[in-house]
């Protein structure tokens, strides 16, 4: 087996793996969409009734269905749905009267260049905090950072941004209590107006990560071939960089892969507090305006960002890994 | 009748003066410690509510933050500026009428759209007309059924006919749904008359308008530049107003108003409102058809408490009736209902209705229903009545519990004339007849007062009708909800008009930035 692994180049297999997990995701958006339809046509209300209000007279709701399509059977209206969104349109929305495709563009940058901050500061944070709490296993410095970091994923989101917003912007007046990303801002205005942002984000995601970093250092610290390498004198730095964390790879990739599709979709306490035009409160908008087209496209998204960060999390720990590679 | 426009030119331009030096000595003076805003007059505001729904169709406002929009882009054939709740003319010159039924405007001459194009009688006979379209999905369908015929006279000259007589027609369209867009745009951009132009709007994000420079009110506007944005979470609403990020923002919580009042460079505005949450009891099913049972709960309830627990002390103790004191027609010699156990017991053991068990819905929809509830439930197990508060959540709330459990809570907003109220709500055809109560001389008079032409009569018609809806009507009215904003004290010229929150949703026009 192992020998077979060898003779095939690497990349053979990796593509095999790629198509097939293409594939399931396709499959697995497919099923999503209709469970979100089936989910979403249980609630009460339609988009119709949303829009004209607590107001509105029987004969007015129904005009008002008919325009909107909403007086079609449901299956016609997913089946409508699907065949558009395969040629590429995600129709158009229900309550703002605007293609989908505009409604998302901006939230989309806004969302993507939130969670990509915050990805990069927190990444870098964990993978330090982790490694330098399991190499120091058992040291005052190890249990400090055990202490915050276990304190920081028990406090919830909500708690830290309120504090944040507190101290940072109520009482030292530093930086903005609202995220409003203007397009025409400069960068540094932007990175200034999400601050406090992805300071929260980073804390909760940070947190999870270094837990989860430090772990599976650990395990592999503990390891014979560690002992082995030191035995034969390989300096320790070496040990951990190019032996201990290709090792580790997989399960710290996994673990940064969630959290960071979690900065996607979960942001949505976040996005509220702070008023950020993100992803995430459009589609709670549009789950309450009952906005169907926009609903779809908005958990499409977020599906989808979930299921290539696992897929890439896979990759790059198939390929730091030789055995797996097979 | 006939109603003249006011010589606005005049005294705008002595306020014009007045705003422009302002501005001239707030660029003098240095910055202080909290943000300002970074052009001169360009303010921040942020309201309760912004979602994919926003709109820039008067027709189809629905949220305080349309009505705010709607009425920095457009203006109505009418408004009301003050706190006296008296509609003068805006667009018209004049306004005509013998009988209140047939209605002649004259509109003003020269006045432009934001496009350059000039207004003109199509404009406002394509505006009134379009309510009555299905497809235009406007919010005042069922008030514009009244408009029989609408005609234009020449290039300024507007007729309107209406099914009946309706004293109230000027009040009726000042409101922002009745807010004049151009000729043949059924979906209307935000090209208007107003006193801004749009520069930016993205529906669930924000709208960023600039002064319109041509404004045909000399000296108005006197902010530069307005943006308005939705900040739903009310903590972070008022984190932003002390944080300086924005400088004015509606609807906070009673409890949150000692935060900033705690804070210098800020205050709060009171308006008091028309707004109530009502308890309905249903008089179509029993045990809530039976008039000792209303009568029972009406009697159950600590106005003062609910006031001064719920709200603070800034709400009005309301008389189960819908007309609160500070508006037209209030009938003050209705002796006020308070908490009278002995009466409520007595209402109790004559209808037969001790140990009655049953639910009451309330919602996070209603404002302050949840804990009306709890107060009213503990004061039934006084009186041997059983009540449970079932809380069910606000979203969908208006589509599955509303009217559709014997006893529910109703949330009504302010509506400028008691012949709205009454007809919205209290007609026994009305579609929110919430409580579905029927009385035959509530109907009638109903109609006679929209035709009265004396003042006196129908100040006693709307009089007597208060004391029906009061006597038999099957809800429960505990206090009228005050609207409180909070804003920064460098806005200038602020003051609590009683139609809604921010100046009746009409501040733009009217504050100015002092530093």
């Amino acid at each position: 087996m192992a020998v077979q692994g060898e003779n095939r180049p690497a990349w053979i297999g990796l593509t095999r793996v790629v198509i097939q997990r293409v594939l399931s995701a396709l499959l697995t958006l497919f099923l999503v969409s209709i469970v979100i339809f089936i989910a979403a046509s249980l609630l009460p209300g339609d988009a119709a009734q949303e829009v004209l209000g607590q107001s509105a007279t029987p004969q007015q709701v129904a005009a008002l269905r008919h325009e909107m399509g909403l007086d079609q059977p449901a299956i016609t209206r997913y089946v409508d749905w699907l065949v558009a969104m395969l040629s590429g349109d995600p129709g158009r929305s229900y309550i703002a009267d605007m293609e989908v495709s505009d409604l998302i563009g901006e939230r989309l940058r806004n969302s993507l260049t939130l969670a990509g901050v915050t990805a990069l500061v927190s990444s870098v944070l964990a993978l330090t905090i982790g490694i330098v709490s399991a190499i120091n296993r058992g040291s005052k410095l190890d249990r400090t950072l055990n202490v915050v970091t276990l304190s920081l994923v028990a406090v919830p989101e909500f708690l830290i941004a309120t504090i944040f917003v507190l101290i940072f912007s109520v009482k030292l007046v530093w930086l903005p209590s609202i995220a409003m990303v203007s397009p025409d801002a400069s960068w540094g205005d932007m990175l200034r107006s999400m601050a406090l942002p992805v300071l929260c984000l980073t804390f909760v995601v940070t947190a999870q990560m270094a837990r989860l970093t430090r772990a599976a250092v650990a395990d592999q610290l503990d390891r014979p071939y560690v002992e082995m390498a030191r035995l034969k004198g390989v300096p320790f730095r070496r040990i951990i960089l190019f032996h201990v964390l290709p090792n580790a790879a997989g399960p710290v990739l996994n673990a940064m892969a969630l959290s960071l599709s979690y900065l996607m979709g979960g942001a949505i306490i976040i996005e509220t507090i702070f008023s950020f035009p993100g992803l995430a409160s459009l589609m709670v908008n549009a789950v309450t305006s009952r906005d169907m087209p926009l609903l779809q496209s908005c958990a499409m998204i977020f599906c989808t960002a979930y299921l290539v960060l696992i897929l890439i999390a896979d990759v790059v720990a198939i390929l730091a890994n030789p055995r797996l590679r097979s | 009748m006939t109603v003249e426009a006011l010589p606005l030119s005049r005294r705008g331009f002595v306020s014009g003066l007045a705003g422009a030096s302002m501005l001239a000595i707030g660029a003098c003076s240095g910055g202080s410690g909290r943000r300002a805003p970074s052009t001169r007059g360009a303010i921040r505001v942020a309201t309760q509510l912004s979602s994919t729904s926003d709109t820039l169709d008067p027709a189809k406002g629905a949220t305080a933050t349309d009505y705010t929009r709607h009425f920095m882009l457009y203006n109505g054939l009418t408004t009301i500026e003050d706190e006296s709740l008296v509609a003068t003319p805006s667009l018209a010159l004049s306004i005509d009428s013998d009988d209140r039924r047939n209605w002649y405007f004259d509109l003003r001459r020269g006045i432009r759209f934001h496009d350059g194009s000039e207004l003109t009688s199509e404009d406002v006979v394509f505006s009134l007309l379009r309510h009555k379209d299905p497809a235009t999905g406007s919010k005042v369908a069922t008030v514009a059924e009244q408009f029989e015929e609408v005609t234009a006279d020449g290039k300024y000259g507007v007729r309107l006919r209406l099914t009946g007589p309706n004293a109230d027609l000027l009040t009726v369209l000042s409101q922002s749904h009745f807010l004049i867009v151009q000729a043949g745009k059924a979906d209307p951009d935000g090209t208007g008359t107003g006193p801004f132009r749009l520069s930016d709007f993205q529906p669930g994000v924000r709208t960023v308008v600039l002064r319109n420079a041509e404004y045909w009110i000399e000296g108005r506007p006197k902010l530069e530049r307005v943006e308005v944005i939705g900040i739903p979470d009310e903590v972070s609403r008022v984190n932003a107003l002390l944080s300086g990020d924005v400088h004015i923002i509606n609807a906070i919580s009673p409890h949150s108003t000692r935060r900033i009042e705690a804070e210098p460079s800020c205050a709060i505005m009171v308006s008091p409102s028309s707004l109530y949450s009502d308890l309905i009891m249903r008089q179509d099913e029993l045990p809530t058809g039976n008039p000792h049972f209303v009568l029972a709960v009406k009697n159950l309830i600590d106005r003062p408490l609910i006031n001064r627990a719920i709200y603070r002390n800034m709400s009005t103790i309301a008389n189960d009736q819908p007309i609160a004191p500070f508006q037209k027609y209030f009938n003050a010699e209705i002796p006020q209902r308070m908490l009278d156990l002995d009466k409520a017991r007595w209402h109790v053991r004559q209808g037969g209705l001790q140990g009655v068990r049953l639910p009451i819905y309330a919602t996070a929809a209603a404002n302050g229903s949840v804990d009306m509830a709890s107060i009213i439930q503990e004061y039934g197990s006084q009186v041997g009545l059983n009540f449970a508060v079932n809380r069910v959540p606000a979203d969908g709330y208006w589509s599955t519990h509303w009217m559709k459990h014997p006893m529910t809570f109703g949330d009504t907003n302010p509506r400028p004339t008691a012949d709205l109220i009454f007809s919205l709500f209290y007609d026994s055809k009305a579609d929110w007849n919430e409580s579905a109560w029927k009385n035959e001389r509530f109907d009638k008079l109903l109609v006679e007062a929209r035709g009265a032409t004396d003042e006196g009569l129908r100040a006693e018609m709307y009089g007597e009708m208060q004391q029906l809806v009061h006597d038999k009507c099957g809800l429960a009215i505990p206090v009228f909800i005050s609207l409180i904003d909070g804003y920064d004290k460098r806005l200038k010229g602020l003051r609590p008009i009683p139609l809604g929150g921010l100046m009746g949703y009409r501040f733009a026009e009217h504050v100015w930035w002092e530093d």
